[in-house]
């Protein structure tokens, strides 16, 4: 198990930050499967009102899916830039991330205007309430985490990769990376099998 | 302006309400007033309230608990009093619509806000001291989890002032308590009291797992932790698994109730079995996050106080662990009689039957641990030992519901009440009633008087019994919970006795009470001057009782389980070399202001008073940017300091 | 955000988080299933009954690659902790989704709808 706890004491700082937020995300993923679990059971429940099918727009989706996944591999490729103190390649590769996050996002708030100006609002059934909220929690953690992004660019600019900002800009990209997991779930159960 | 809230949220023309709420204001003032007083404000602020000391964290869930209690258990005999009376014609003196709110706060306010702060208040006091080091894995966290719970309870009890407090049952199920038929501010006071501290729990469950995974002594591998660090971290792998959904399903009610959404309510294509399926798969792992660390303490104490290593260390943590597995796999049993069906039915009974078998090799792990060993009938020992009887019987009445024909006729009756009460009190009351008196003289130095303890305790065995086993009769005459009055003659005397009971279970309480007053004016004939008044096993009595605010100087190194009573029977040499340097967290404000902001937010999205929300969002914003932008220094504690410490014990420990 | 100077470790780790190319191959692998995915239910490449679990299968593997290339589970040597947290959480996921799922096909099946209970109230 732990090679550092129980053996010769407590964790590193590093470890304990790390898996302490890891857990937080599993904990956040739960949250999530109680959504899609509702989601799964109301998606019929159209009340009269359209349905999936009717509703999405698989190109809009495709290009939510490549910005997204593309924005989790800038992140990615930021956290080794840190990791190696290379603060150019850094500071561009986060800049990356913020915009192809900050893409996804205006698309998906373009989708959800769109659909309650046809009148297919989350009040509109069960199913577009689930849908709402699903997807729209999936782009509130988005908002929070484009918003965390720049907080951390000020304070990676201000301080310079010291520790502990360090393990904030892990968290943050495990946070990025597990936002992109969920997402392949929602894709896939929301627009690739409600637009059969 | 002020959204739904004006002058007539005050219940001016009900007087029951008013002198609860005059009782309350004034309690409160009296305290504020006693502080100033005092001039006690500094030291409440920087000893306290910013703490991000885990052991004065755990003293203020308790704390908070015990209060809780008091208001809790209020409910529960008012109710007591009025179905004692409400027989045939009589309408007793609480009328449906304040009944309804009563029972509703009862539940929410025994399970979130007694229960389980106790629960978490106990765990974090005691499991950095038994795990062998200086604090939690996130101090700061910490504080800010108690004070999320502190903002909820603060709420509810606002409720009672302004306004009104559900009336739908502490688990609040849809239709009824969607905008339809609650449209007033009762369910919402509710949920936004229990988002608030539910984060507050989810973020304690993180903490706690995080510290017993990665933050131990030297050599203390998983298999050489105590039982109760087991429970707990077990305990709080659920918090962490279950919350989550708890979370989520009040997240729609109340975008149902907010937004106009369609959920749980009975049109436009909402479903309320949903909810009720949602909310059971948190509720029942909630029951075993409540019982499995009352488990752990009995485990604790009954090794103590039988002079004896706990019998059956590994089958009792794999118990424990197929608890934690087992424990999310059969909620429907809480809602047989919806619909689901005979298949659905019988699997998630089947599963509810097999849970019992893990606590029975607990059981059965206890009883061999006291067999052939000296016993010590202290306190906590009866506790546990009326734990046992009490447990079994109500889990033998829990395996009964657990077959669904048998649970078509009771539930909902007050044979169920009567179940969930016979463990609940079992398990979890007795279990934190027995490590209260168990860890007190670690928390602060001085035992609880010995005769009032003994005293609550038959008061409330007594009690417990007088209260509840008439229900099972009544239950199974036909009662139905939740019931104002009742028609039926015959079950007048059933619910005389239980309100004796009641009356007697009061009394336990007001010996509590009475134990802590007189325990604090007579403390010095009573001081634990060597940090192990009980002769303990673990390592939280190797330490000063109240321990330093760094625990220890040095990290004990453990190779075995039972690690003090191990080196009590080495005695060996202390070592020479002075301990070095060490840094602890500074204290922090941050905890109390979050909450301070969630109490502004919660109140106003009560009350729709959204300019106020938006307000309070914005402090929320700026407190997280502060307090996440400042650099956080340490506090040292030098070589000198905790050389002076050592020495003082070592003189305070030689007997006069 | 979660770390607040937890003073209990040792001086940080430096513990490696992947490279350029574990990176670059993630983005790969996840474009291919992502292709896959929308091929697989969109055209009728796939037998139709068997569309459902094959995005599911898709799916789980770009989870899984994000896991592996993007996350690091199971890496380093503090890694059996992040796999047992996952496969815990993994568990619960399955009880929440197929619990409910097969709780509420049954209820469905067996009572009236909300709307339906609501309209003999009057």
């Amino acid at each position: 198990m732990s090679v550092y706890a129980g053996v010769v004491g407590p964790a590193p700082t590093r470890i304990i930050v790390g898996y302490g937020f890891w857990i937080f995300l599993l904990s956040d993923i739960i949250l999530f499967s109680a959504l899609f679990a509702t989601y799964a059971v109301l998606q019929g429940q159209t009340a009269g009102g359209p349905s999936a099918h009717q509703l999405f727009e698989l190109r809009n989706a495709g290009i939510e899916t490549v910005a997204l996944l593309f924005s989790s591999y800038t992140c990615g490729l930021a956290i080794v830039a840190i990791e190696r103190r290379r603060m150019r390649a850094f500071y561009v590769c986060f800049a990356l991330t913020f915009i192809l996050g900050a893409v996804f996002l205006s698309l998906e708030l373009n989708e959800f205007a769109g659909l309650i100006a046809r009148g297919a609002g989350p009040a509109r059934s069960g199913f577009l309430s689930a849908f709402f909220s699903l997807v729209g929690l999936h782009g509130a953690h988005v908002t929070i985490g484009l918003l965390w992004l720049i907080f951390l660019i000020a304070q990676t600019a201000y301080r310079g990769p010291v520790d502990y900002v360090c393990r904030r800009l892990l968290c943050f990209s495990l946070f990025w990376h597990a936002l992109d997991i969920i997402w392949v779930a929602l894709l896939t159960m929301v627009y690739l099998m409600g637009a059969r | 302006m002020f959204g739904k809230l004006t002058w007539h949220a005050i219940p001016w023309n009900e007087p029951p309400a008013m002198a609860a709420s005059a009782m309350i204001i004034i309690g409160i003032l009296a305290i504020l007033t006693l502080i100033t007083r005092k001039g006690w404000w500094s030291y409440l602020w920087h000893e306290w309230l910013t703490s991000v000391d885990h052991k004065r964290i755990g003293v203020m869930y308790v704390i908070l608990a015990l209060v809780l209690l008091v208001r809790g258990f209020s409910d529960a005999i008012m109710m007591r009093t009025q179905l004692a009376m409400a027989a045939g014609n009589a309408p007793g003196y609480l009328p449906p619509e304040h009944y309804d709110q009563i029972f509703t706060a009862h539940g929410t306010i025994m399970i979130f806000f007694m229960a389980m702060p106790f629960v978490v208040g106990l765990m974090n006091f005691v499991v950095p001291l038994q795990l062998g080091v200086r604090d939690v894995a996130f101090p700061v966290l910490n504080s800010v989890s108690f004070w999320l719970t502190a903002a909820g309870a603060l709420l509810v009890n606002v409720s009672l002032v302004v306004g009104e407090f559900a009336r739908t049952g502490w688990l609040a199920y849809p239709p009824l308590s969607e905008l339809a038929f609650s449209p007033g501010v009762g369910v919402d006071y509710y949920l936004w009291a229990l988002q608030i501290s539910g984060i507050g729990t989810l973020l304690a469950g993180i903490n706690m797992v995080t510290t017993i995974l990665k933050v131990r002594a030297p050599g203390m591998t998983y298999m050489r932790m105590p039982v109760f660090c087991w429970t707990s971290l077990c305990s709080s792998m659920m918090i962490v698994a279950a919350f989550p959904i708890l979370t989520a399903t009040f997240g729609m009610l109340l975008l149902d109730r907010y937004a106009g959404m369609h959920f749980f309510t009975s049109n436009g294509g909402g479903n309320f079995m949903m909810y009720v399926n949602l909310i059971w798969a948190w509720g029942h792992p909630e029951v075993y996050i409540l019982a499995l660390p009352g488990f752990g303490i009995f485990s604790e104490v009954i090794a103590t106080f039988s002079g004896k290593q706990l019998f059956g260390y590994r089958s009792m943590v794999l118990a424990t662990l197929a608890i934690c597995v087992l424990s999310n796999m059969v909620w429907l049993h809480h809602f047989f009689t919806m619909g689901a069906g005979a298949d659905v039915n019988a699997i998630f009974g089947i599963m509810s039957m097999i849970i019992a078998i893990p606590t029975g090799v607990k059981l059965f792990n206890w009883l061999f641990t006291m067999f052939r060993g000296r016993i010590r009938f202290e306190v906590p020992v009866l506790w546990t030992i009326g734990f046992m009887l009490t447990f079994v019987l109500g889990g033998l009445t829990g395996v009964l519901l657990a077959i669904p024909p048998a649970d078509f006729q009771l539930h909902n009756s007050l044979f169920q009440v009567a179940h969930f009460h016979n463990v609940i009190i079992g398990a979890v009351l007795f279990g934190l009633m027995a490590g209260y008196y168990y860890w007190f003289p670690k928390a602060f130095g001085f035992t609880l008087h010995r005769g009032l303890g003994v005293v609550s305790f038959w008061c409330w065995f007594i009690g417990f019994y007088l209260a509840f086993f008439p229900l099972y009769a009544v239950g199974l005459l036909g009662a139905t919970r939740r019931m104002q009055h009742y028609a039926d003659l015959s079950w007048q005397p059933y619910m005389i006795v239980a309100e004796l009971g009641a009356v007697v279970i009061l009394c336990g309480i007001a010996a509590t009470i009475a134990q802590l007053w007189i325990s604090i004016r007579t403390r010095d004939s009573r001081r634990d001057l060597t940090g192990d008044p009980w002769n303990g096993r673990t390592l939280e009595w190797s330490t000063s009782s109240p321990p330093p605010a760094y625990n220890f100087a040095r990290l004990p190194v453990v190779d075995s389980i039972d690690a003090f009573w191990v080196m009590k029977q080495r005695a060996g040499a202390e070592p020479a070399d002075p301990a070095p340097a060490i840094e602890m967290p500074r204290n922090s404000a941050n905890g109390f202001l979050t909450a301070f902001v969630a109490v502004v937010i919660g109140f106003a999205l009560i009350w729709h008073i959204w300019w106020l929300v938006i307000l309070g969002l914005a402090g929320a914003l700026i407190l997280l940017v502060t307090f996440g932008w400042r650099e956080r220094v340490p506090v040292e504690v030098s070589a000198e300091q905790l050389a002076a410490d050592a020495g003082a014990r070592q003189r305070a420990m030689v007997p006069v | 955000m979660a770390e607040n100077g937890a003073v209990v470790g040792a001086a940080s780790e430096h513990t490696s988080s992947g490279s350029f190319w574990t990176y670059t191959a993630g983005l790969g692998f996840a474009l291919l299933l992502t292709a896959a995915s929308f091929v697989v239910s969109q055209t009728d490449l796939l037998w139709q009954p068997g569309v459902a679990a094959g995005l599911a299968v898709l799916a789980v593997a770009q989870m899984g690659v994000h896991l592996v290339f993007f996350l690091h589970i199971g890496t380093d040597a503090e890694g059996t902790n992040n796999v047992l947290a996952l496969g815990f959480g993994v568990i619960i996921v399955a009880l929440i989704l197929a619990g409910s799922l097969w709780i509420m096909d049954h209820l469905n099946a067996n009572m009236l709808t909300p709307a339906q209970m609501m309209e003999m109230q009057h």
